[in-house]
């Protein structure tokens, strides 16, 4: 049996899954005030009566790192950052203690100006009497040579608690983000590694001793111990758990929207053949655009309590929640209460709602239920117009080859998955706007929690091969090796699939087999005055993001 | 949040997949390290800079510019295609006003591409800049064009394709054509005599370095441009003037084209050469982007960036400052020096001989012009290459009288398909493009 837990901003679900599909589930208001505390007393609730020895894994989406960073309260720490030629370092600047330094690598991972250890030993004097513990090192183009990078590590190491280096972080190049990115794993990390400590703490006590599984962005797992080196990654694991959940249910060889009906919200995300789409760079949070993997998602202000105005004769929805819907002793008038009236919910005071919509309607010549027609079918509109420009957005990512101008690869959505709390009304009503089948994710006020249970563990890994230099690199793994004029982009695939299999075991990835998807794979031969002098080699690879489990048998269990 | 001043448009298009041959200076490596920079540096993720997939152009789009032997496809493949199409879209992006510039990254070159097409002529098969620009004419209806190509060669393509047309100033700054690819460029060059005095080329001696480009760019470009008062200036950002650069003898520099770009605030610019994929193009692409955008430039240099290392002699100064006097000279006389040969009416003949030197053919031409006091004129071209291909190629300008667009049609009907297997009419007062084919 797993555990999986989401600690939502309002609620917080939690589902046991076992062998014959979903065994119990629970959904518990969230004390924001006490997240640990409310991941306890819900596992509690959904262990009471279980055997643990039963219990093989609990998975965790929290939002503890998304609450921090967007509330800003982290903790005071250092970044060193050596940039040289191109655009002012400054301009990145995360916090108070972030300093700028020599040194410079270009764009093959040439040492263009040496670091001045100097420099470096003063700031570490300077952090030190701030008491910083924490520190964040930076290089330009550092995942083409992280030499600088680990230099000032080893010059500060011993004096500091952690040091998080940008060259671990993502194989991809983006100075400003690898800045941000190391910023926010290294400011989370003091909050993140005394929560999970403490948790991890109380399940043993309590004599759960299973290992427990963190949920990322990109919609995967992985293990606490792992979680402690990238804690940033934790960021928006909800959205992703929640998309993860639906997985089972797109169909194998098209193209699925899926959509999320909150309370205030609606989050938007593409699946493609059971495959969740990923932003080509990595997460924004609170101003920050890092390079932390994640879903490519959006979020429009349309949910079942957004509020409902009149304004020059023109119908808003949203994009605030004021009130819940006057139904349930709301304030202001919400597409909720458009349902009550068009008597397609009940359970509430449709009386409420109705005289909401009358004074809505007043003066307009309108009747109240035609008035609450056409909001709910605002709404709609809104949110498919969302849909619709994620799709766009997606197919006008530029590409780099003529081969994949010929290819083309659309993102054309055949099938819409929804879900959230008033889902099967949006889904009749969006039913008739699209010419796409559309589904109601089966279990969907969990479907969340059953996201984060069943997600598989994911990861990347980028290869950098320079023949004429005579090096193949992954940063992220701190791998490099000398290779000769004969490497070419087949061993460097090898040697990627090699290193990613390594990451995803150490991640604590259970899978007999792993499934390895090539991201990029190019060969260029490098020419210096008419004469082939090597070859340059840029290999990604991943684990995509997906389930543990069969899609079918997931289906199946669920849809009982 | 860093903002960009200008909202600033890119087309980043590096072909990574298509070279002219393996080792040929244009091949997929070359914009590799430049994309790692642009990466690096974030560039896409500033506020205010947006990045748009290339479209693609049409075979229509190319034949308002070209005459392609035997037929577009021959001469075309898909990367030129892409190339311009990406050119076409920054430019859509700036007249629907997405944007307020735009820079198009893209490869193939194309400004040593004519209006006859036999092959490739200095990597350029299709004149990416003019088929961006003709396109933009016919779907927003902007009339005045300048090009400034700042392409270490001279743009003898862009110069040929606008040598009659009055309403495209065509500036070109390069390396003095006795030292350098393909030879021409000089300043007597000023275009044909309908349109005498909108080509303005500006030769400049080896070893010319940032103080004598901008000398130039303000002393006689922007001056000129000044008086033309276009409604849209294209760049042709071409990269080879560069100190580290291979093929040519310069001593320009990234802050060099910085500056420049600064100065000159194309509405858009198109790359054209550049072949120092990794000493230069890096840097000096960052710079014309972070110029664009109006932002601060003054960190991207070299690695071995030294000022004084590359700073020009006096000779260089003072022939640049002589030649510059000349050009200038020559642009505030035109319309004296148009008006006389323009009254001569009737026609003007002259025969000359074309190398496509990527693809070795030779081609020979006979141009005749009409001489027309109320338009750009009618012209055709008798072009016979030693492949054997001989084509008729006839044209009407966009704002053709009726004396001219008759003469255009008296030509095409009157013309021998035994003598012209291929007779083409590039009708541009009406958009098209007419064909009959012997059966040679
Ligand atoms: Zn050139
Ligand atoms: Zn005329």
């Amino acid at each position: 049996m797993i555990i999986g837990l989401d600690v939502g901003g309002t609620h917080t679900d939690v589902v046991l899954f076992g062998q014959e599909g979903l065994i119990k589930e629970i959904k518990v208001p969230t004390d924001p005030a006490d997240l640990f505390q409310s991941i306890l007393h819900s596992l509690d609730e959904i262990t009471s009566g279980v055997r643990f020895a039963e219990i093989r894994r609990v998975v965790l989406s929290t939002t503890l790192a998304t609450n921090a960073i967007v509330q800003g309260q982290i903790p005071p720490v250092g970044m060193i950052v050596s940039a040289g030629p191109g655009l002012d370092p400054e301009l990145f600047r995360t916090n108070p203690h972030y300093f700028t330094v020599s040194g410079a690598i270009d764009h093959r991972g040439r040492e263009i100006r040496p670091l001045v250890e100097n420099e470096i030993r003063g700031i570490a004097e300077v952090l030190k009497k701030e008491e910083i513990r924490h520190v964040g090192v930076v290089g330009k183009f550092s995942v083409r040579n992280p030499a600088h990078e680990v230099t000032i590590q080893n010059l500060l190491a011993g004096s500091f608690e952690r040091i998080f280096t940008g060259h671990r972080i993502a194989g991809q190049l983006n100075f400003n983000r690898r800045i941000a990115t190391a910023y926010l794993n290294t400011a989370t990390y003091p909050i993140h590694r005394t929560f999970f400590q403490a948790v991890n703490r109380s399940l043993t006590e309590k004599g759960l001793n299973v290992p427990i599984y963190i949920l990322k962005a990109d919609g995967g797992t992985m293990s606490l111990e792992s979680s402690m080196e990238f804690p940033g990654q934790t960021i928006l694991s909800g959205p992703a758990a929640s998309v993860i959940g639906s997985v089972a249910f797109a169909p194998a060889d098209a193209d699925t929207l899926v959509m999320d009906i909150g309370g205030t919200t609606t989050d938007i995300a593409v699946i493609r053949n059971r495959v969740p789409q990923l932003h080509p760079f990595g997460a924004r949070i609170g101003g920050h655009r890092t390079l932390i993997r994640s879903l490519e998602t959006r979020s429009i202000g349309i949910g079942g309590d957004s509020v409902v105005r009149i304004e020059g004769g023109n119908i808003r929805v949203g994009p605030e929640r004021i009130s819940a819907a006057l139904a349930y002793g709301g304030t202001h008038p919400t597409p909720t209460d458009a349902l009550f009236v068009l008597g397609k919910m009940n359970g509430g005071d449709r009386h409420k709602s109705l005289q909401g919509y009358q004074a809505l309607a007043a003066g307009s010549g309108t009747d109240p239920e035609e008035l609450a027609r056409q909001v709910f079918e605002h709404a709609c509109r809104g949110i498919l117009a969302e849909a619709n420009s994620l799709v766009d957005r997606i197919n006008s990512r530029p590409v780099y080859t003529l081969q994949e101008i010929q290819e083309g690869n659309r993102i054309r959505p055949a099938h819409l998955l929804v879900m959230g709390g008033p889902a099967s009304y949006f889904a009749e009503q969006i039913g008739k706007m699209v010419d796409f089948t559309v589904q109601v994710v089966p279990r969907c006020q969990v479907a969340n929690a059953i996201g984060a249970a069943l997600a598989r563990t994911t990861c990347e890994v980028t290869l950098f091969a320079d023949t004429e230099i005579g090096t193949v690199l992954a940063p992220e793994e701190d791998f490099e090796q000398k290779v000769g004029k004969g490497y070419t982009d087949q061993d460097a695939l090898r040697t990627a699939a090699e290193l990613l299999k390594k990451k995803a075991r150490q991640m604590g990835a259970v899978m007999p087999e792993l499934e390895i998807e090539v991201l990029e794979r190019q060969q260029f031969n490098m020419v210096r005055g008419f004469v082939t002098t090597g070859k340059n080699i840029r290999v990604r690879v991943q684990v995509k993001p997906g389930l543990i489990m069969d899609c079918e048998t997931v289906a199946a269990r669920l849809a009982n | 949040m860093l903002k960009a001043k200008n909202r600033t448009g890119l087309v980043f298009f590096p072909a990574f997949d298509w070279a002219i041959s393996p080792t040929h200076p244009e091949r997929e490596e070359r914009l590799l390290y430049t994309q790692d920079q642009v990466l690096e540096e974030g560039l896409f993720d500033i506020d205010g800079i947006v990045e748009f997939k290339p479209d693609t152009v049409s075979v229509t789009d190319i034949q308002r510019v070209h005459f392609c032997v035997p037929d577009v496809w021959s001469v075309a493949t898909e990367s030129h295609f892409i190339s311009a199409g990406g050119a076409k879209t920054i430019g859509m992006a700036v007249l629907d006003g997405e944007v307020d510039r735009g820079f198009a990254l893209v490869r193939p070159p194309g400004h040593h591409a004519m209006r006859v097409v036999h092959g490739s002529r200095g990597f350029c098969n299709i004149n990416i800049e003019a088929v961006m620009i003709e396109f933009l004419r016919k779907a927003y209806g902007i009339d005045r064009v300048a090009v400034v190509d700042t392409d270490c060669h001279h743009g003898d393509g862009t110069q040929d394709i606008y040598w009659n047309d009055p309403d495209t100033l065509f500036i070109s700054i390069h390396q003095d054509g006795r030292t350098l690819y393909p030879g021409s460029g000089f300043i007597n060059e000023q275009g044909g005599p309908n349109a005498l005095g909108t080509t303005v080329n500006i030769p400049l001696p080896p070893f010319t370095s940032e103080e004598g480009f901008l000398y130039v760019t303000e002393n006689v470009v922007l001056p000129i441009l000044a008086d033309f008062k276009p409604d849209l200036v294209v760049n042709s950002a071409g990269q080879d003037n560069h100190y580290s650069d291979p093929i040519t003898n310069m001593n320009f520099s990234a802050q060099g084209y910085a500056k420049l770009t600064e100065m000159l605030q194309p509405d858009i610019a198109v790359l054209e050469g550049g072949y120092s994929i990794e000493g230069a193009l890096p840097y000096v692409n960052v710079g014309i982007i972070l110029a664009m955008a109006g932002i601060d430039f003054s960190r991207v240099t070299e690695p071995d960036y030294d000022r004084l290392r590359i700073r020009q002699g006096a000779e260089v100064t003072r022939t640049i400052e002589k030649i510059a006097g000349v050009v200038l000279g020559n642009w505030r006389q035109r319309e004296e020096r148009r008006e006389p040969l323009r009254r001569k009416a009737g026609i003007e003949e002259r025969t000359r001989s074309v190398f496509y030197d990527t693809d070795g053919i030779r081609e020979t031409q006979t141009e005749i012009n009409r001489l027309c006091r109320d338009c750009a004129g009618a012209w055709q071209i008798a072009s016979i290459s030693d492949r054997g291909h001989r084509i008729l190629a006839i044209h009407i300008p966009r704002k053709a009288c009726n004396s001219c667009a008759q003469q255009g049609y008296d030509w095409f009907e009157a013309a021998d398909t035994t003598a012209f297997p291929l007779v083409c009419l590039q009708d541009r007062t009406l958009n098209q493009f007419n064909q009959k084919k012997g059966s040679a």
